[in-house]
Protein backbone atom coordinates (compact mmCIF):
# COMPACT_ATOMS: atom_id res chain seq x y z
CA UNK A 1 0.00 0.00 0.00
CA UNK A 2 1.35 3.42 -0.95
CA UNK A 3 2.06 5.56 2.11
CA UNK A 4 3.12 9.09 2.96
CA UNK A 5 6.17 9.83 5.07
CA UNK A 6 3.91 10.62 8.06
CA UNK A 7 2.06 7.31 7.66
CA UNK A 8 5.34 5.39 7.48
CA UNK A 9 6.76 6.97 10.64
CA UNK A 10 3.54 6.34 12.58
CA UNK A 11 3.27 2.76 11.29
CA UNK A 12 6.84 2.09 12.44
CA UNK A 13 6.08 3.64 15.85
CA UNK A 14 2.94 1.50 16.10
CA UNK A 15 4.89 -1.66 15.18
CA UNK A 16 2.79 -2.14 12.06
CA UNK A 17 3.47 -2.71 8.39
CA UNK A 18 1.16 0.10 7.36
CA UNK A 19 -1.46 2.62 8.43
CA UNK A 20 -3.49 5.27 6.68
CA UNK A 21 -4.78 8.78 7.28
CA UNK A 22 -7.82 8.71 9.58
CA UNK A 23 -6.69 5.62 11.55
CA UNK A 24 -6.11 6.02 15.26
CA UNK A 25 -2.89 4.26 16.24
CA UNK A 26 -1.25 3.53 19.56
CA UNK A 27 2.39 4.50 19.15
CA UNK A 28 5.60 4.08 21.12
CA UNK A 29 7.10 7.54 21.44
CA UNK A 30 10.86 7.76 20.71
CA UNK A 31 11.66 10.95 22.65
CA UNK A 32 9.74 13.28 24.93
CA UNK A 33 10.90 16.88 25.35
CA UNK A 34 9.50 19.32 27.89
CA UNK A 35 10.49 22.85 28.91
CA UNK A 36 9.86 25.26 31.76
CA UNK A 37 6.64 26.52 30.15
CA UNK A 38 4.63 23.65 31.65
CA UNK A 39 6.93 20.99 33.19
CA UNK A 40 6.01 22.12 36.72
CA UNK A 41 2.40 21.17 35.93
CA UNK A 42 3.50 17.75 34.65
CA UNK A 43 5.47 17.17 37.87
CA UNK A 44 2.45 18.10 40.01
CA UNK A 45 0.24 15.68 38.08
CA UNK A 46 2.93 12.98 38.20
CA UNK A 47 3.26 13.29 41.97
CA UNK A 48 -0.51 12.90 42.32
CA UNK A 49 -0.51 9.54 40.53
CA UNK A 50 -0.97 6.51 42.71
CA UNK A 51 1.91 4.59 41.12
CA UNK A 52 4.17 7.19 39.57
CA UNK A 53 6.89 5.80 37.32
CA UNK A 54 8.62 6.67 34.06
CA UNK A 55 8.54 4.00 31.34
CA UNK A 56 12.00 4.77 29.89
CA UNK A 57 13.85 7.71 31.37
CA UNK A 58 16.48 7.65 28.60
CA UNK A 59 13.83 9.04 26.23
CA UNK A 60 13.18 12.21 28.24
CA UNK A 61 14.85 15.57 27.61
CA UNK A 62 14.00 18.52 29.86
CA UNK A 63 15.11 22.03 29.01
CA UNK A 64 14.84 25.31 30.90
CA UNK A 65 14.65 27.92 28.15
CA UNK A 66 11.50 30.03 28.43
CA UNK A 67 12.28 32.13 31.52
CA UNK A 68 16.02 31.80 31.98
CA UNK A 69 17.46 33.50 33.99
CA UNK A 70 14.44 33.32 36.33
CA UNK A 71 12.55 36.60 36.37
CA UNK A 72 10.58 36.15 39.60
CA UNK A 73 10.51 34.04 42.77
CA UNK A 74 7.62 32.06 41.24
CA UNK A 75 9.72 31.19 38.20
CA UNK A 76 12.70 30.34 40.40
CA UNK A 77 10.51 27.93 42.38
CA UNK A 78 9.19 26.32 39.20
CA UNK A 79 12.75 25.91 37.88
CA UNK A 80 13.90 24.42 41.18
CA UNK A 81 11.11 21.86 41.07
CA UNK A 82 12.06 20.90 37.50
CA UNK A 83 15.81 20.82 38.18
CA UNK A 84 15.47 18.63 41.28
CA UNK A 85 13.00 16.23 39.67
CA UNK A 86 15.28 15.83 36.64
CA UNK A 87 18.26 15.09 38.88
CA UNK A 88 16.40 12.62 41.13
CA UNK A 89 15.07 10.71 38.15
CA UNK A 90 18.14 10.84 35.90
CA UNK A 91 16.46 12.87 33.15
CA UNK A 92 18.69 14.49 30.51
CA UNK A 93 18.56 18.13 31.50
CA UNK A 94 19.67 21.45 30.03
CA UNK A 95 19.48 24.86 31.64
CA UNK A 96 20.44 28.06 29.87
CA UNK A 97 21.95 26.13 26.96
CA UNK A 98 19.45 27.45 24.45
CA UNK A 99 15.94 27.30 23.09
CA UNK A 100 14.53 23.78 23.45
CA UNK A 101 14.04 23.05 19.76
CA UNK A 102 17.55 24.20 18.87
CA UNK A 103 18.98 22.00 21.67
CA UNK A 104 16.95 19.08 20.33
CA UNK A 105 18.18 19.63 16.77
CA UNK A 106 21.81 19.97 17.85
CA UNK A 107 21.80 16.97 20.20
CA UNK A 108 18.87 14.58 19.93
CA UNK A 109 16.58 14.49 16.87
CA UNK A 110 17.11 11.59 14.47
CA UNK A 111 15.36 10.93 11.14
CA UNK A 112 12.42 8.52 11.42
CA UNK A 113 11.73 9.19 15.10
CA UNK A 114 8.36 10.08 16.54
CA UNK A 115 8.93 12.82 19.11
CA UNK A 116 6.54 14.48 21.54
CA UNK A 117 7.33 17.94 22.82
CA UNK A 118 5.28 19.81 25.38
CA UNK A 119 5.61 22.83 23.11
CA UNK A 120 3.69 23.65 19.95
CA UNK A 121 6.78 24.30 17.81
CA UNK A 122 8.01 20.70 18.14
CA UNK A 123 7.05 20.29 14.47
CA UNK A 124 10.50 21.83 13.76
CA UNK A 125 12.06 18.35 13.93
CA UNK A 126 10.75 17.54 10.46
CA UNK A 127 13.82 19.39 9.19
CA UNK A 128 15.69 16.15 9.95
CA UNK A 129 12.90 13.84 8.80
CA UNK A 130 11.47 13.22 12.29
CA UNK A 131 7.77 13.38 13.20
CA UNK A 132 7.74 16.02 15.96
CA UNK A 133 4.41 17.07 17.39
CA UNK A 134 3.35 19.40 20.17
CA UNK A 135 1.30 18.10 23.09
CA UNK A 136 -0.05 19.50 26.33
CA UNK A 137 1.26 18.43 29.70
CA UNK A 138 -1.41 15.76 30.29
CA UNK A 139 -0.60 14.01 27.01
CA UNK A 140 3.06 14.45 27.90
CA UNK A 141 2.51 12.86 31.31
CA UNK A 142 0.69 9.92 29.72
CA UNK A 143 3.56 9.39 27.27
CA UNK A 144 6.30 9.43 29.91
CA UNK A 145 4.39 7.08 32.22
CA UNK A 146 3.24 4.58 29.59
CA UNK A 147 5.88 5.17 26.90
CA UNK A 148 3.00 5.37 24.43
CA UNK A 149 0.17 7.58 23.20
CA UNK A 150 -2.61 7.56 20.63
CA UNK A 151 -2.39 9.50 17.40
CA UNK A 152 -4.86 10.19 14.64
CA UNK A 153 -2.86 9.50 11.47
CA UNK A 154 -2.88 12.83 9.61
CA UNK A 155 -3.53 13.53 5.99
CA UNK A 156 -0.58 15.17 4.25
CA UNK A 157 -0.38 18.39 2.27
CA UNK A 158 2.60 18.19 -0.06
CA UNK A 159 4.65 21.22 -1.08
CA UNK A 160 6.96 20.63 -4.03
CA UNK A 161 9.65 23.30 -3.99
CA UNK A 162 11.27 24.32 -7.26
CA UNK A 163 14.15 26.66 -8.12
CA UNK A 164 15.97 28.85 -5.62
CA UNK A 165 15.23 31.82 -3.38
CA UNK A 166 16.49 35.15 -4.74
CA UNK A 167 19.27 36.97 -2.86
CA UNK A 168 17.72 38.93 0.03
CA UNK A 169 14.85 36.45 0.37
CA UNK A 170 14.88 33.82 3.12
CA UNK A 171 13.20 30.62 4.24
CA UNK A 172 11.16 32.68 6.67
CA UNK A 173 9.71 34.70 3.81
CA UNK A 174 8.83 31.40 2.14
CA UNK A 175 7.00 29.86 5.09
CA UNK A 176 5.15 33.11 5.91
CA UNK A 177 4.05 33.23 2.27
CA UNK A 178 2.84 29.62 2.47
CA UNK A 179 0.92 30.24 5.72
CA UNK A 180 -0.64 33.35 4.16
CA UNK A 181 -1.70 31.22 1.22
CA UNK A 182 -3.24 28.31 3.12
CA UNK A 183 -4.33 30.33 6.23
CA UNK A 184 -3.85 29.93 9.97
CA UNK A 185 -5.86 26.71 10.01
CA UNK A 186 -5.17 25.59 6.45
CA UNK A 187 -3.27 22.54 7.64
CA UNK A 188 -5.24 21.83 10.82
CA UNK A 189 -4.71 18.22 11.96
CA UNK A 190 -2.56 17.60 8.85
CA UNK A 191 1.11 17.01 8.09
CA UNK A 192 2.89 19.52 5.86
CA UNK A 193 5.50 17.75 3.77
CA UNK A 194 8.17 19.54 1.75
CA UNK A 195 10.03 17.95 -1.14
CA UNK A 196 11.33 18.76 -4.61
CA UNK A 197 14.68 19.84 -5.96
CA UNK A 198 14.29 23.28 -4.40
CA UNK A 199 14.65 21.69 -0.97
CA UNK A 200 18.25 20.62 -1.58
CA UNK A 201 19.42 24.24 -1.77
CA UNK A 202 18.03 25.01 1.67
CA UNK A 203 20.31 24.75 4.72
CA UNK A 204 19.24 22.93 7.89
CA UNK A 205 18.67 26.38 9.44
CA UNK A 206 16.29 27.22 6.58
CA UNK A 207 14.55 23.88 6.96
CA UNK A 208 14.05 24.34 10.70
CA UNK A 209 12.62 27.83 10.10
CA UNK A 210 10.11 26.34 7.65
CA UNK A 211 9.07 23.28 9.68
CA UNK A 212 8.96 25.18 12.98
CA UNK A 213 6.33 27.62 11.76
CA UNK A 214 4.00 24.99 10.29
CA UNK A 215 2.02 24.86 13.53
CA UNK A 216 0.96 28.42 12.71
CA UNK A 217 -1.03 26.88 9.85
CA UNK A 218 -2.46 24.37 12.35
CA UNK A 219 -0.24 21.47 11.25
CA UNK A 220 0.22 18.42 13.44
CA UNK A 221 3.72 18.00 12.10
CA UNK A 222 6.02 19.09 9.28
CA UNK A 223 8.26 16.71 7.37
CA UNK A 224 11.11 16.98 4.91
CA UNK A 225 12.87 14.27 2.99
CA UNK A 226 16.30 13.40 4.34
CA UNK A 227 19.02 14.24 1.79
CA UNK A 228 22.80 14.73 1.84
CA UNK A 229 22.44 18.11 3.58
CA UNK A 230 20.54 16.45 6.43
CA UNK A 231 22.93 13.50 6.56
CA UNK A 232 25.95 15.86 6.71
CA UNK A 233 24.32 17.74 9.62
CA UNK A 234 23.71 14.49 11.48
CA UNK A 235 27.27 13.32 10.89
CA UNK A 236 28.68 16.65 12.11
CA UNK A 237 26.63 16.26 15.28
CA UNK A 238 27.59 12.61 15.76
CA UNK A 239 24.23 10.93 15.16
CA UNK A 240 22.80 8.22 12.93
CA UNK A 241 19.22 8.03 11.59
CA UNK A 242 16.68 5.75 13.23
CA UNK A 243 15.18 5.17 9.80
CA UNK A 244 14.85 7.12 6.59
CA UNK A 245 11.37 7.36 5.15
CA UNK A 246 10.00 9.16 2.13
CA UNK A 247 6.51 9.28 0.68
CA UNK A 248 5.82 6.74 -2.04
CA UNK A 249 5.45 8.20 -5.53
CA UNK A 250 1.80 7.14 -5.58
CA UNK A 251 1.04 8.16 -1.98
CA UNK A 252 -2.20 10.04 -1.47
CA UNK A 253 -1.96 13.73 -0.53
CA UNK A 254 -4.94 15.85 0.47
CA UNK A 255 -3.51 18.76 -1.51
CA UNK A 256 -0.39 19.35 -3.58
CA UNK A 257 1.22 22.76 -4.10
CA UNK A 258 4.05 23.53 -6.51
CA UNK A 259 6.04 26.51 -5.34
CA UNK A 260 8.56 28.42 -7.43
CA UNK A 261 11.05 29.71 -4.86
CA UNK A 262 12.25 32.47 -7.19
CA UNK A 263 8.83 34.13 -6.94
CA UNK A 264 9.00 34.61 -3.15
CA UNK A 265 9.52 38.19 -1.92
CA UNK A 266 10.36 39.62 1.54
CA UNK A 267 7.20 39.26 3.62
CA UNK A 268 5.87 40.45 6.95
CA UNK A 269 3.01 38.98 8.96
CA UNK A 270 1.02 41.90 10.36
CA UNK A 271 -0.85 41.98 13.68
CA UNK A 272 -2.51 39.89 14.99
CA UNK A 273 -2.18 36.75 12.87
CA UNK A 274 0.61 34.84 11.22
CA UNK A 275 -1.46 34.47 8.02
CA UNK A 276 -2.06 38.25 7.78
CA UNK A 277 0.80 38.75 5.36
CA UNK A 278 1.92 41.66 3.22
CA UNK A 279 4.99 42.45 1.13
CA UNK A 280 7.59 44.01 3.47
CA UNK A 281 8.02 46.83 0.95
CA UNK A 282 4.42 47.92 1.52
CA UNK A 283 4.85 48.43 5.27
CA UNK A 284 7.23 51.42 5.34
CA UNK A 285 4.57 53.50 7.10
CA UNK A 286 4.91 51.30 10.20
CA UNK A 287 7.23 52.87 12.79
CA UNK A 288 8.79 50.46 15.27
CA UNK A 289 9.83 50.73 18.92
CA UNK A 290 11.62 47.41 19.23
CA UNK A 291 13.27 44.78 17.03
CA UNK A 292 14.06 41.18 17.96
CA UNK A 293 16.42 38.76 16.25
CA UNK A 294 16.31 35.32 17.83
CA UNK A 295 13.96 32.42 18.79
CA UNK A 296 13.66 28.77 17.81
CA UNK A 297 12.52 30.00 14.43
CA UNK A 298 15.30 32.36 13.43
CA UNK A 299 18.10 32.57 15.99
CA UNK A 300 20.66 30.30 14.36
CA UNK A 301 24.16 31.27 13.22
CA UNK A 302 22.95 31.63 9.63
CA UNK A 303 20.31 34.15 10.76
CA UNK A 304 22.80 36.11 12.88
CA UNK A 305 25.14 36.28 9.88
CA UNK A 306 22.31 37.73 7.78
CA UNK A 307 21.39 40.29 10.45
CA UNK A 308 25.02 41.27 11.07
CA UNK A 309 25.69 41.76 7.36
CA UNK A 310 22.73 44.17 7.15
CA UNK A 311 23.65 46.21 10.23
CA UNK A 312 27.46 46.23 9.91
CA UNK A 313 28.79 49.79 10.00
CA UNK A 314 25.33 51.23 10.70
CA UNK A 315 23.55 52.13 13.93
CA UNK A 316 20.28 51.14 15.52
CA UNK A 317 17.73 53.98 15.22
CA UNK A 318 17.75 56.15 18.39
CA UNK A 319 14.08 55.41 19.07
CA UNK A 320 14.46 51.64 18.67
CA UNK A 321 15.61 48.92 21.08
CA UNK A 322 17.23 46.00 19.21
CA UNK A 323 17.62 42.66 21.00
CA UNK A 324 19.78 39.89 19.55
CA UNK A 325 19.38 36.47 21.16
CA UNK A 326 21.36 33.50 19.77
CA UNK A 327 19.26 30.31 19.85
CA UNK A 328 21.85 28.25 21.73
CA UNK A 329 25.18 28.39 23.48
CA UNK A 330 26.79 26.78 20.42
CA UNK A 331 25.31 29.49 18.20
CA UNK A 332 26.41 32.18 20.68
CA UNK A 333 30.00 30.89 20.75
CA UNK A 334 30.16 30.63 16.98
CA UNK A 335 28.80 34.17 16.61
CA UNK A 336 31.45 35.40 19.06
CA UNK A 337 34.15 33.63 17.08
CA UNK A 338 32.98 35.17 13.82
CA UNK A 339 32.83 38.67 15.32
CA UNK A 340 29.08 38.93 14.74
CA UNK A 341 28.30 39.93 18.32
CA UNK A 342 30.86 42.75 18.04
CA UNK A 343 29.04 44.00 14.97
CA UNK A 344 25.67 43.94 16.74
CA UNK A 345 27.00 45.63 19.86
CA UNK A 346 28.88 48.31 17.95
CA UNK A 347 25.61 49.02 16.15
CA UNK A 348 23.88 49.58 19.50
CA UNK A 349 22.04 46.26 19.83
CA UNK A 350 21.68 44.43 23.14
CA UNK A 351 22.94 40.83 22.93
CA UNK A 352 21.33 38.51 25.45
CA UNK A 353 21.70 34.92 26.66
CA UNK A 354 20.16 32.06 24.67
CA UNK A 355 16.48 31.73 25.64
CA UNK A 356 12.97 32.21 24.27
CA UNK A 357 13.19 35.90 25.14
CA UNK A 358 10.98 38.43 23.38
CA UNK A 359 9.21 35.77 21.31
CA UNK A 360 7.05 34.59 24.16
CA UNK A 361 6.44 37.86 25.92
CA UNK A 362 7.38 37.07 29.50
CA UNK A 363 11.11 36.90 30.10
CA UNK A 364 12.78 39.82 28.35
CA UNK A 365 12.03 42.77 26.12
CA UNK A 366 8.29 42.89 26.78
CA UNK A 367 6.62 45.74 24.88
CA UNK A 368 4.32 48.31 26.40
CA UNK A 369 0.95 49.81 25.54
CA UNK A 370 0.73 51.05 21.97
CA UNK A 371 4.24 49.86 21.08
CA UNK A 372 5.26 48.07 17.91
CA UNK A 373 7.75 45.20 17.62
CA UNK A 374 9.30 43.70 14.51
CA UNK A 375 10.40 40.17 15.28
CA UNK A 376 11.88 36.94 13.98
CA UNK A 377 9.79 35.18 16.64
CA UNK A 378 7.08 32.66 16.03
CA UNK A 379 3.82 34.50 16.73
CA UNK A 380 2.19 37.91 16.47
CA UNK A 381 -1.02 37.25 18.40
CA UNK A 382 -2.65 40.14 20.26
CA UNK A 383 -0.66 40.68 23.45
CA UNK A 384 1.87 37.99 22.55
CA UNK A 385 4.92 40.15 23.30
CA UNK A 386 3.54 42.20 26.17
CA UNK A 387 0.68 44.67 26.56
CA UNK A 388 -2.66 43.63 25.09
CA UNK A 389 -2.73 46.82 23.06
CA UNK A 390 0.60 46.38 21.30
CA UNK A 391 1.57 45.24 17.83
CA UNK A 392 3.90 42.51 16.53
CA UNK A 393 5.12 42.19 12.94
CA UNK A 394 6.98 39.00 11.95
CA UNK A 395 9.74 39.16 9.35
CA UNK A 396 13.10 37.69 8.30
CA UNK A 397 16.39 38.42 10.08
CA UNK A 398 17.34 40.77 7.23
CA UNK A 399 14.10 42.77 7.41
CA UNK A 400 14.28 42.93 11.22
CA UNK A 401 17.88 44.21 11.21
CA UNK A 402 17.15 46.72 8.44
CA UNK A 403 14.05 47.98 10.27
CA UNK A 404 16.03 48.35 13.52
CA UNK A 405 18.30 50.77 11.68
CA UNK A 406 15.57 52.64 9.79
CA UNK A 407 13.10 52.96 12.67
CA UNK A 408 10.31 51.76 10.39
CA UNK A 409 9.70 48.53 8.48
CA UNK A 410 11.98 48.23 5.49
CA UNK A 411 13.68 45.56 3.44
CA UNK A 412 17.46 45.49 3.63
CA UNK A 413 17.98 46.55 0.01
CA UNK A 414 16.09 49.82 0.61
CA UNK A 415 18.15 50.74 3.64
CA UNK B 1 -29.36 17.42 28.30
CA UNK B 2 -28.39 20.74 29.83
CA UNK B 3 -29.21 24.41 29.25
CA UNK B 4 -26.48 27.01 28.84
CA UNK B 5 -26.22 30.74 28.24
CA UNK B 6 -24.11 31.63 25.19
CA UNK B 7 -21.03 33.87 25.23
CA UNK B 8 -19.96 34.55 21.68
CA UNK B 9 -16.37 34.96 20.46
CA UNK B 10 -14.95 35.10 16.92
CA UNK B 11 -12.56 33.14 14.69
CA UNK B 12 -8.98 32.23 15.63
CA UNK B 13 -9.33 32.67 19.41
CA UNK B 14 -5.69 31.91 20.24
CA UNK B 15 -4.15 30.60 23.44
CA UNK B 16 -2.55 33.97 24.24
CA UNK B 17 -6.09 35.40 24.29
CA UNK B 18 -7.46 32.51 26.37
CA UNK B 19 -4.66 32.96 28.89
CA UNK B 20 -1.86 35.51 28.30
CA UNK B 21 1.75 34.47 28.99
CA UNK B 22 2.19 36.77 31.99
CA UNK B 23 -0.33 34.73 34.03
CA UNK B 24 1.10 31.27 33.23
CA UNK B 25 3.44 31.36 36.23
CA UNK B 26 0.53 31.57 38.68
CA UNK B 27 0.56 28.50 40.87
CA UNK B 28 -3.12 27.69 40.68
CA UNK B 29 -5.72 27.88 37.99
CA UNK B 30 -7.97 29.74 40.47
CA UNK B 31 -5.52 32.65 40.42
CA UNK B 32 -5.51 32.62 36.61
CA UNK B 33 -9.31 32.73 36.24
CA UNK B 34 -9.87 36.52 36.28
CA UNK B 35 -7.45 36.93 33.33
CA UNK B 36 -9.03 34.45 30.92
CA UNK B 37 -9.77 36.11 27.57
CA UNK B 38 -8.50 39.42 29.02
CA UNK B 39 -6.66 40.77 25.93
CA UNK B 40 -9.91 40.52 23.98
CA UNK B 41 -12.62 41.05 26.61
CA UNK B 42 -11.21 42.03 30.02
CA UNK B 43 -14.60 41.70 31.76
CA UNK B 44 -15.65 38.35 30.27
CA UNK B 45 -14.16 36.10 32.95
CA UNK B 46 -16.11 37.91 35.67
CA UNK B 47 -19.37 37.60 33.72
CA UNK B 48 -19.19 33.90 32.84
CA UNK B 49 -21.29 31.85 35.28
CA UNK B 50 -20.82 28.13 35.90
CA UNK B 51 -22.75 26.20 33.27
CA UNK B 52 -22.49 28.88 30.56
CA UNK B 53 -21.13 27.97 27.14
CA UNK B 54 -18.79 29.59 24.64
CA UNK B 55 -19.67 29.74 20.95
CA UNK B 56 -16.91 30.57 18.48
CA UNK B 57 -15.91 30.40 14.83
CA UNK B 58 -12.98 28.61 13.19
CA UNK B 59 -9.69 27.51 14.70
CA UNK B 60 -10.53 27.96 18.37
CA UNK B 61 -7.45 27.48 20.59
CA UNK B 62 -4.78 27.99 17.94
CA UNK B 63 -1.24 28.63 19.10
CA UNK B 64 0.59 27.39 22.13
CA UNK B 65 0.40 23.96 23.77
CA UNK B 66 -0.12 25.64 27.18
CA UNK B 67 -2.59 23.43 29.00
CA UNK B 68 -3.51 26.31 31.27
CA UNK B 69 -5.76 27.49 28.41
CA UNK B 70 -8.39 24.71 28.56
CA UNK B 71 -7.82 24.39 32.32
CA UNK B 72 -8.82 28.00 32.92
CA UNK B 73 -11.91 27.67 30.71
CA UNK B 74 -12.90 24.56 32.64
CA UNK B 75 -12.22 26.33 35.95
CA UNK B 76 -14.60 29.14 34.95
CA UNK B 77 -17.27 26.46 34.89
CA UNK B 78 -17.86 26.60 31.14
CA UNK B 79 -20.04 23.59 30.30
CA UNK B 80 -18.89 23.27 26.69
CA UNK B 81 -17.44 25.12 23.73
CA UNK B 82 -19.22 24.99 20.39
CA UNK B 83 -17.02 26.11 17.50
CA UNK B 84 -16.76 25.64 13.77
CA UNK B 85 -13.33 24.06 14.27
CA UNK B 86 -10.54 23.68 16.83
CA UNK B 87 -6.75 23.78 16.67
CA UNK B 88 -5.53 20.27 17.31
CA UNK B 89 -3.33 20.71 20.40
CA UNK B 90 -6.11 22.63 22.17
CA UNK B 91 -8.58 19.92 21.17
CA UNK B 92 -6.51 17.18 22.82
CA UNK B 93 -5.74 19.32 25.87
CA UNK B 94 -9.42 20.18 26.40
CA UNK B 95 -10.57 16.55 26.20
CA UNK B 96 -7.67 15.55 28.48
CA UNK B 97 -9.00 18.03 31.04
CA UNK B 98 -12.59 16.87 30.72
CA UNK B 99 -13.78 19.98 28.85
CA UNK B 100 -16.50 19.15 26.31
CA UNK B 101 -15.81 20.48 22.80
CA UNK B 102 -18.46 20.33 20.08
CA UNK B 103 -17.89 21.01 16.39
CA UNK B 104 -20.85 22.59 14.64
CA UNK B 105 -20.57 24.50 11.33
CA UNK B 106 -23.79 26.58 11.34
CA UNK B 107 -24.72 27.51 14.88
CA UNK B 108 -22.12 30.29 15.27
CA UNK B 109 -23.55 32.35 12.41
CA UNK B 110 -27.15 32.07 13.62
CA UNK B 111 -27.08 32.70 17.38
CA UNK B 112 -26.49 35.78 19.51
CA UNK B 113 -24.72 36.31 22.78
CA UNK B 114 -27.12 35.79 25.65
CA UNK B 115 -29.23 33.20 23.82
CA UNK B 116 -29.98 30.06 25.80
CA UNK B 117 -29.04 26.72 24.23
CA UNK B 118 -30.26 23.27 25.15
CA UNK B 119 -27.44 20.79 24.57
CA UNK B 120 -27.89 17.05 24.20
CA UNK B 121 -24.30 15.77 23.80
CA UNK B 122 -23.75 13.50 20.83
CA UNK B 123 -27.14 14.46 19.37
CA UNK B 124 -28.26 18.07 19.01
CA UNK B 125 -28.20 21.65 20.24
CA UNK B 126 -31.45 23.64 20.27
CA UNK B 127 -31.33 27.46 20.16
CA UNK B 128 -34.23 29.84 19.40
CA UNK B 129 -36.42 26.93 18.32
CA UNK B 130 -33.91 25.61 15.80
CA UNK B 131 -32.11 22.28 16.14
CA UNK B 132 -28.45 21.82 15.14
CA UNK B 133 -27.08 18.29 14.68
CA UNK B 134 -23.88 17.42 16.49
CA UNK B 135 -21.71 14.32 16.16
CA UNK B 136 -20.65 11.98 18.94
CA UNK B 137 -17.00 11.83 19.87
CA UNK B 138 -15.08 8.59 19.21
CA UNK B 139 -15.36 6.05 22.06
CA UNK B 140 -11.82 6.58 23.37
CA UNK B 141 -12.42 10.33 23.76
CA UNK B 142 -15.86 9.82 25.33
CA UNK B 143 -14.25 7.55 27.93
CA UNK B 144 -11.75 10.31 28.80
CA UNK B 145 -14.42 13.02 28.95
CA UNK B 146 -16.78 10.99 31.08
CA UNK B 147 -14.02 10.17 33.54
CA UNK B 148 -13.28 13.91 33.82
CA UNK B 149 -9.96 13.89 31.97
CA UNK B 150 -7.12 11.63 30.82
CA UNK B 151 -5.47 11.11 34.20
CA UNK B 152 -8.76 10.12 35.81
CA UNK B 153 -9.53 7.84 32.86
CA UNK B 154 -6.12 6.15 33.28
CA UNK B 155 -6.85 5.55 36.96
CA UNK B 156 -10.26 4.14 36.22
CA UNK B 157 -8.89 1.90 33.46
CA UNK B 158 -6.19 0.62 35.78
CA UNK B 159 -8.67 0.00 38.60
CA UNK B 160 -7.08 2.60 40.87
CA UNK B 161 -10.26 4.50 41.65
Amino acid sequence: MAMTMAEKIIAAAAGKESCKAGDIETVTVDKMMSNDGTTHLTIDMYNNLKNPHIADVSKLVWIIDHNIPADSPKTAASHKKMREFAKENGITFYEGEGVCHQIMMENHVRPGELIFGADSHTCAYGALGAFGTGVGCTDYLYSIVTGTSWLLVPETIRFNLHGSLKPGVYARDLILTIIGKISANGANYKAMEFAGEGLHDLSIADRIAICNLCVEAGAKTALMEVDDVAMDYLKEHGREPKAIFKSDDDAEFSEVYDIDLSEIEPIVAKPHFVDNIAPAKDCSDVKIDEAFLGSCNNGRIEDLRVGAAVIKGKHVHPKVRFFVVPASRAVYKQALKEGLLDIFMEAGAMVMNPNCSVCWGACQGVIGEGETLISTGTRNFKGRAGHKDSFVYLASAATVAASAVAGYITVAEDL
Amino acid sequence: MFSAKIWKLGDDIDTDIILPTEYLAFETVQEMKPYAFSPLRPDLASKIQPGDMIVAGNNFGCGSSREQAPEVVKALGVSCIVAKSYARIFFRNAINNGLLLIEQPDLFDEVSEGDIAEVTPGKEIKVNGKSYDIASLPDNLTEILEAGGLVKAMRKRNGLD
